[in-house]
Protein backbone atom coordinates (compact mmCIF):
# COMPACT_ATOMS: atom_id res chain seq x y z
CA UNK A 1 0.00 0.00 0.00
CA UNK A 2 1.71 3.27 -0.84
CA UNK A 3 0.26 6.78 0.28
CA UNK A 4 1.68 9.95 0.19
CA UNK A 5 2.37 11.70 3.49
CA UNK A 6 1.99 15.63 3.15
CA UNK A 7 5.27 17.32 5.60
CA UNK A 8 5.16 21.18 3.75
CA UNK A 9 8.13 21.92 6.34
CA UNK A 10 10.73 24.25 5.93
CA UNK A 11 13.76 22.06 5.51
CA UNK A 12 16.04 24.76 7.42
CA UNK A 13 13.27 24.89 9.71
CA UNK A 14 15.58 24.27 13.00
CA UNK A 15 17.47 26.78 12.08
CA UNK A 16 15.00 28.90 11.38
CA UNK A 17 13.22 28.62 15.11
CA UNK A 18 17.19 29.31 16.48
CA UNK A 19 17.22 32.58 14.53
CA UNK A 20 13.91 33.67 15.15
CA UNK A 21 14.44 33.37 19.20
CA UNK A 22 18.09 35.48 18.07
CA UNK A 23 16.26 37.84 16.57
CA UNK A 24 14.26 38.25 19.46
CA UNK A 25 16.87 38.55 22.05
CA UNK A 26 18.58 41.02 19.91
CA UNK A 27 15.30 42.94 19.49
CA UNK A 28 14.57 42.60 23.56
CA UNK A 29 18.34 44.08 24.01
CA UNK A 30 18.12 46.93 21.49
CA UNK A 31 21.40 45.69 20.14
CA UNK A 32 21.62 46.08 15.98
CA UNK A 33 23.30 43.03 14.51
CA UNK A 34 25.28 42.78 11.31
CA UNK A 35 25.84 39.76 9.10
CA UNK A 36 28.49 40.69 6.81
CA UNK A 37 29.10 38.23 3.93
CA UNK A 38 31.64 38.17 0.84
CA UNK A 39 34.29 36.35 -0.97
CA UNK A 40 37.22 35.22 0.89
CA UNK A 41 39.78 38.38 0.40
CA UNK A 42 37.18 41.47 -0.67
CA UNK A 43 38.53 42.87 3.14
CA UNK A 44 35.59 42.30 5.62
CA UNK A 45 37.94 42.02 8.71
CA UNK A 46 39.74 45.26 7.59
CA UNK A 47 36.28 46.82 6.78
CA UNK A 48 35.14 46.03 9.93
CA UNK A 49 38.54 46.87 12.21
CA UNK A 50 38.22 50.55 10.97
CA UNK A 51 34.54 50.53 11.87
CA UNK A 52 35.20 48.92 15.33
CA UNK A 53 37.86 51.32 16.27
CA UNK A 54 36.04 54.61 14.65
CA UNK A 55 32.42 53.17 16.37
CA UNK A 56 34.35 52.39 19.79
CA UNK A 57 36.02 56.09 19.01
CA UNK A 58 32.22 57.45 19.12
CA UNK A 59 31.40 56.01 22.29
CA UNK A 60 29.66 53.01 20.62
CA UNK A 61 29.48 49.33 22.85
CA UNK A 62 30.59 47.38 20.21
CA UNK A 63 31.42 43.97 19.94
CA UNK A 64 32.13 41.03 17.00
CA UNK A 65 31.56 37.27 16.31
CA UNK A 66 34.29 36.32 13.60
CA UNK A 67 33.79 33.18 11.21
CA UNK A 68 36.60 31.08 9.71
CA UNK A 69 36.92 27.81 8.63
CA UNK A 70 40.61 27.70 10.63
CA UNK A 71 42.85 29.67 12.74
CA UNK A 72 41.74 33.00 15.14
CA UNK A 73 44.23 35.32 13.05
CA UNK A 74 40.84 37.53 12.47
CA UNK A 75 39.83 37.50 15.75
CA UNK A 76 43.19 38.64 16.70
CA UNK A 77 43.56 41.48 14.59
CA UNK A 78 39.91 42.83 15.27
CA UNK A 79 40.80 42.18 18.79
CA UNK A 80 43.01 45.39 18.33
CA UNK A 81 40.36 47.44 18.23
CA UNK A 82 39.29 47.30 21.89
CA UNK A 83 36.40 45.72 21.11
CA UNK A 84 35.43 42.21 22.82
CA UNK A 85 35.71 39.57 19.60
CA UNK A 86 35.45 35.69 19.34
CA UNK A 87 36.29 33.56 17.05
CA UNK A 88 34.11 31.07 15.42
CA UNK A 89 36.03 28.07 14.02
CA UNK A 90 33.37 25.60 11.47
CA UNK A 91 36.14 23.25 10.83
CA UNK A 92 35.24 22.85 7.27
CA UNK A 93 31.66 24.41 7.54
CA UNK A 94 31.20 26.90 4.94
CA UNK A 95 28.65 29.25 6.47
CA UNK A 96 27.85 30.26 10.14
CA UNK A 97 24.66 29.10 10.84
CA UNK A 98 21.94 30.33 13.65
CA UNK A 99 23.24 27.57 16.60
CA UNK A 100 27.01 28.69 15.84
CA UNK A 101 25.89 32.07 16.68
CA UNK A 102 23.70 31.18 19.61
CA UNK A 103 26.64 28.86 21.13
CA UNK A 104 28.87 31.64 21.06
CA UNK A 105 26.88 34.20 22.53
CA UNK A 106 26.71 32.00 25.47
CA UNK A 107 29.50 31.89 27.96
CA UNK A 108 31.26 35.09 26.25
CA UNK A 109 32.65 36.12 28.85
CA UNK A 110 32.26 39.97 29.97
CA UNK A 111 29.69 40.36 26.93
CA UNK A 112 25.90 40.76 27.22
CA UNK A 113 23.64 41.11 24.44
CA UNK A 114 21.85 44.03 26.71
CA UNK A 115 25.40 46.28 27.30
CA UNK A 116 25.85 46.27 23.21
CA UNK A 117 24.82 48.84 20.88
CA UNK A 118 25.86 46.80 17.93
CA UNK A 119 27.27 42.98 17.37
CA UNK A 120 29.00 42.18 13.90
CA UNK A 121 28.89 38.85 12.66
CA UNK A 122 31.89 38.61 9.66
CA UNK A 123 30.48 35.48 7.89
CA UNK A 124 32.68 32.96 6.47
CA UNK A 125 33.96 34.22 3.21
CA UNK A 126 31.47 32.65 0.49
CA UNK A 127 29.18 34.09 -1.92
CA UNK A 128 26.90 31.31 -2.21
CA UNK A 129 25.79 29.50 1.28
CA UNK A 130 25.73 32.21 3.57
CA UNK A 131 22.76 33.54 1.89
CA UNK A 132 20.44 30.89 2.98
CA UNK A 133 20.96 30.86 7.14
CA UNK A 134 19.18 33.38 8.75
CA UNK A 135 21.40 34.54 11.74
CA UNK A 136 18.68 36.76 13.29
CA UNK A 137 20.35 39.76 11.99
CA UNK A 138 19.09 43.46 11.02
CA UNK A 139 20.94 44.01 8.32
CA UNK A 140 22.77 41.43 6.03
CA UNK A 141 25.58 42.89 4.18
CA UNK A 142 27.12 42.27 1.16
CA UNK A 143 30.57 43.38 0.38
CA UNK A 144 32.42 43.57 -2.81
CA UNK A 145 36.06 44.52 -3.64
CA UNK A 146 36.78 46.50 -6.50
CA UNK A 147 39.49 43.68 -7.75
CA UNK A 148 36.40 41.23 -7.80
CA UNK A 149 35.07 42.57 -11.23
CA UNK A 150 31.47 44.68 -11.46
CA UNK A 151 29.49 41.61 -12.51
CA UNK A 152 30.05 40.26 -9.34
CA UNK A 153 26.48 40.71 -8.05
CA UNK A 154 24.97 39.07 -11.66
CA UNK A 155 27.11 36.03 -11.01
CA UNK A 156 25.95 35.59 -7.11
CA UNK A 157 22.28 37.01 -7.49
CA UNK A 158 21.13 34.88 -4.53
CA UNK A 159 23.24 36.30 -2.25
CA UNK A 160 22.71 40.57 -3.53
CA UNK A 161 19.17 40.10 -3.88
CA UNK A 162 18.85 39.27 0.07
CA UNK A 163 20.98 42.19 1.07
CA UNK A 164 20.09 45.24 3.02
CA UNK A 165 23.02 46.74 1.89
CA UNK A 166 25.94 46.59 0.33
CA UNK A 167 29.31 48.10 1.16
CA UNK A 168 32.27 48.30 -2.18
CA UNK A 169 35.67 47.81 -0.56
CA UNK A 170 39.12 49.20 -1.15
CA UNK A 171 38.33 51.99 -3.37
CA UNK A 172 41.60 53.83 -3.15
CA UNK A 173 42.92 51.33 -5.35
CA UNK A 174 39.68 51.80 -7.98
CA UNK A 175 41.63 53.17 -10.50
CA UNK A 176 44.56 51.29 -11.28
CA UNK A 177 42.42 48.20 -11.05
CA UNK A 178 40.46 49.53 -14.13
CA UNK A 179 37.42 49.69 -11.80
CA UNK A 180 34.14 50.74 -13.39
CA UNK A 181 31.96 52.51 -10.67
CA UNK A 182 28.89 52.70 -12.50
CA UNK A 183 28.24 49.55 -14.06
CA UNK A 184 29.39 48.13 -10.43
CA UNK A 185 26.21 50.40 -9.10
CA UNK A 186 23.93 49.35 -11.98
CA UNK A 187 24.86 45.91 -11.70
CA UNK A 188 24.05 45.75 -7.75
CA UNK A 189 21.11 47.74 -8.49
CA UNK A 190 19.63 45.38 -10.78
CA UNK A 191 20.12 43.02 -8.42
CA UNK A 192 18.64 44.38 -5.14
CA UNK A 193 16.77 47.80 -6.56
CA UNK A 194 16.97 50.34 -4.37
CA UNK A 195 19.85 48.95 -2.04
CA UNK A 196 21.75 51.63 -0.32
CA UNK A 197 25.46 50.94 -1.05
CA UNK A 198 28.55 52.34 0.62
CA UNK A 199 31.68 52.94 -1.58
CA UNK A 200 34.58 52.40 1.29
CA UNK A 201 37.91 52.16 1.58
CA UNK A 202 39.66 51.12 5.34
CA UNK A 203 42.95 52.54 4.16
CA UNK A 204 42.11 56.15 3.76
CA UNK A 205 38.58 55.92 5.37
CA UNK A 206 36.98 57.12 2.50
CA UNK A 207 32.92 56.47 2.55
CA UNK A 208 33.32 55.15 6.31
CA UNK A 209 31.80 58.89 7.33
CA UNK A 210 28.34 57.95 5.16
CA UNK A 211 28.38 54.07 6.59
CA UNK A 212 29.08 55.20 10.46
CA UNK A 213 25.78 57.38 9.76
CA UNK A 214 23.63 54.90 8.31
CA UNK A 215 24.96 52.85 11.26
CA UNK A 216 23.69 55.65 13.51
CA UNK A 217 20.52 55.69 11.75
CA UNK A 218 19.31 52.32 12.03
CA UNK A 219 20.54 52.09 15.74
CA UNK A 220 17.87 54.45 16.62
CA UNK A 221 15.62 52.76 14.60
CA UNK A 222 15.78 50.55 17.58
CA UNK A 223 15.53 52.55 19.72
CA UNK A 224 11.93 53.81 18.94
CA UNK B 1 28.41 24.04 -1.29
CA UNK B 2 25.99 23.19 1.54
CA UNK B 3 24.30 20.70 0.18
CA UNK B 4 25.20 17.97 2.17
CA UNK B 5 24.24 19.67 4.95
CA UNK B 6 20.60 20.12 3.66
CA UNK B 7 20.22 17.03 2.66
CA UNK B 8 21.25 16.07 5.92
CA UNK B 9 18.33 17.73 7.47
CA UNK B 10 15.84 16.74 4.90
CA UNK B 11 16.61 12.71 5.92
CA UNK B 12 16.58 14.10 9.65
CA UNK B 13 13.03 15.38 9.03
CA UNK B 14 11.30 12.50 7.31
CA UNK B 15 13.16 10.06 9.48
CA UNK B 16 11.50 11.64 12.07
CA UNK B 17 7.90 11.68 10.69
CA UNK B 18 8.48 8.05 9.58
CA UNK B 19 8.01 6.87 13.34
CA UNK B 20 4.17 6.99 12.52
CA UNK B 21 4.63 4.60 10.34
CA UNK B 22 6.42 1.39 11.75
CA UNK B 23 7.85 -0.74 9.18
CA UNK B 24 7.20 1.73 5.93
CA UNK B 25 9.67 1.97 3.19
CA UNK B 26 10.19 5.20 1.68
CA UNK B 27 9.83 5.58 -2.20
CA UNK B 28 10.25 8.80 -2.92
CA UNK B 29 11.30 12.33 -1.14
CA UNK B 30 9.52 15.44 -2.91
CA UNK B 31 10.99 19.05 -2.15
CA UNK B 32 10.56 22.63 -3.50
CA UNK B 33 13.22 24.52 -4.29
CA UNK B 34 13.34 28.09 -5.38
CA UNK B 35 15.44 29.65 -8.07
CA UNK B 36 16.82 31.99 -5.38
CA UNK B 37 17.20 29.04 -2.73
CA UNK B 38 20.93 29.03 -3.73
CA UNK B 39 21.09 25.65 -3.68
CA UNK B 40 22.41 23.34 -6.75
CA UNK B 41 19.63 20.49 -7.78
CA UNK B 42 22.15 18.52 -9.46
CA UNK B 43 24.34 18.29 -5.90
CA UNK B 44 20.97 17.57 -4.07
CA UNK B 45 20.46 14.76 -6.29
CA UNK B 46 24.34 13.81 -5.97
CA UNK B 47 24.20 13.96 -2.07
CA UNK B 48 21.43 12.11 -1.99
CA UNK B 49 22.54 8.89 -1.62
CA UNK B 50 25.34 9.50 0.65
CA UNK B 51 23.32 11.02 2.82
CA UNK B 52 20.33 8.38 2.49
CA UNK B 53 22.68 5.49 3.00
CA UNK B 54 21.87 3.58 6.74
CA UNK B 55 18.54 5.21 6.94
CA UNK B 56 15.41 4.25 6.36
CA UNK B 57 15.55 6.18 3.33
CA UNK B 58 18.32 4.37 1.32
CA UNK B 59 17.07 3.70 -2.00
CA UNK B 60 14.37 6.18 -2.11
CA UNK B 61 14.21 8.50 -4.85
CA UNK B 62 14.46 12.50 -4.60
CA UNK B 63 12.21 14.71 -6.70
CA UNK B 64 13.03 18.44 -6.54
CA UNK B 65 10.80 21.02 -7.94
CA UNK B 66 12.20 23.82 -8.96
CA UNK B 67 10.15 27.25 -8.00
CA UNK B 68 10.55 30.64 -10.00
CA UNK B 69 10.99 33.78 -8.33
CA UNK B 70 7.95 35.73 -8.36
CA UNK B 71 7.93 39.68 -7.13
CA UNK B 72 5.34 42.25 -6.76
CA UNK B 73 4.76 44.93 -9.79
CA UNK B 74 3.95 48.47 -7.52
CA UNK B 75 3.04 49.98 -11.21
CA UNK B 76 1.16 46.71 -12.77
CA UNK B 77 -0.69 46.14 -9.19
CA UNK B 78 0.38 42.46 -10.02
CA UNK B 79 2.66 39.72 -9.19
CA UNK B 80 4.80 38.46 -11.96
CA UNK B 81 7.32 36.06 -12.64
CA UNK B 82 10.69 36.82 -12.95
CA UNK B 83 12.32 35.37 -16.31
CA UNK B 84 15.82 35.68 -15.51
CA UNK B 85 17.68 36.31 -12.70
CA UNK B 86 20.43 39.08 -13.61
CA UNK B 87 17.52 41.93 -12.91
CA UNK B 88 14.77 42.11 -11.21
CA UNK B 89 12.57 44.01 -13.12
CA UNK B 90 8.88 43.88 -14.22
CA UNK B 91 9.21 41.44 -17.41
CA UNK B 92 6.01 43.85 -18.67
CA UNK B 93 7.07 46.87 -17.60
CA UNK B 94 10.63 47.41 -16.66
CA UNK B 95 9.87 48.62 -12.95
CA UNK B 96 12.60 47.44 -10.64
CA UNK B 97 11.26 45.53 -7.76
CA UNK B 98 12.31 44.21 -4.28
CA UNK B 99 9.42 42.80 -3.29
CA UNK B 100 9.57 39.32 -3.69
CA UNK B 101 6.63 36.82 -3.13
CA UNK B 102 8.20 33.58 -4.04
CA UNK B 103 11.34 32.15 -4.73
CA UNK B 104 13.29 31.59 -1.58
CA UNK B 105 11.49 28.24 -0.80
CA UNK B 106 13.53 25.24 0.67
CA UNK B 107 10.75 23.10 1.67
CA UNK B 108 10.15 19.36 1.94
CA UNK B 109 6.74 18.60 0.24
CA UNK B 110 5.85 15.14 1.03
CA UNK B 111 7.32 11.81 0.64
CA UNK B 112 5.52 8.68 -0.24
CA UNK B 113 5.90 5.56 1.48
CA UNK B 114 5.29 1.89 1.01
CA UNK B 115 3.78 0.87 3.95
CA UNK B 116 2.61 -2.81 4.33
CA UNK B 117 1.88 -2.83 8.15
CA UNK B 118 -0.94 0.03 7.44
CA UNK B 119 -3.77 -2.33 6.67
CA UNK B 120 -5.94 1.10 5.90
CA UNK B 121 -6.34 2.51 2.57
CA UNK B 122 -3.88 4.29 1.11
CA UNK B 123 -4.46 7.85 0.49
CA UNK B 124 -2.93 11.58 1.34
CA UNK B 125 -2.52 12.26 4.68
CA UNK B 126 -1.22 15.67 6.37
CA UNK B 127 1.18 15.21 8.97
CA UNK B 128 -0.55 11.68 10.19
CA UNK B 129 -4.50 13.05 9.64
CA UNK B 130 -5.61 11.22 6.94
CA UNK B 131 -7.91 13.65 4.77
Amino acid sequence: MTRIVELRQGILKKNDELARGLRGRYGAAGVLVLNLVSSPGTGKTAFLERTLRELKASGARVAALVGDLETDNDARRLAASGAPVRQINTHGICHLDAEMIDRHLAGWEGVELGGLDYLFIENVGNLVCPSSYDLGEGIRVALLSVTEGEDKPLKYPTLFNSADAAVITKMDIAEPCGFDRELALKNINEIRPGIRIFETSAKTGSGMEEWLAYLGEERAKKES
Amino acid sequence: MHELSIVSSVVDSVTESLEAYPGAKVLEVRLRVGDLASVVVDSLEFCWGIATEGTPLEGSKLVVKTVPVVMHCAVCDADVELESLQSFRCPRCDEPSSDLRQGRELEIESFEIDDEAGSEAGGVETTGVKV
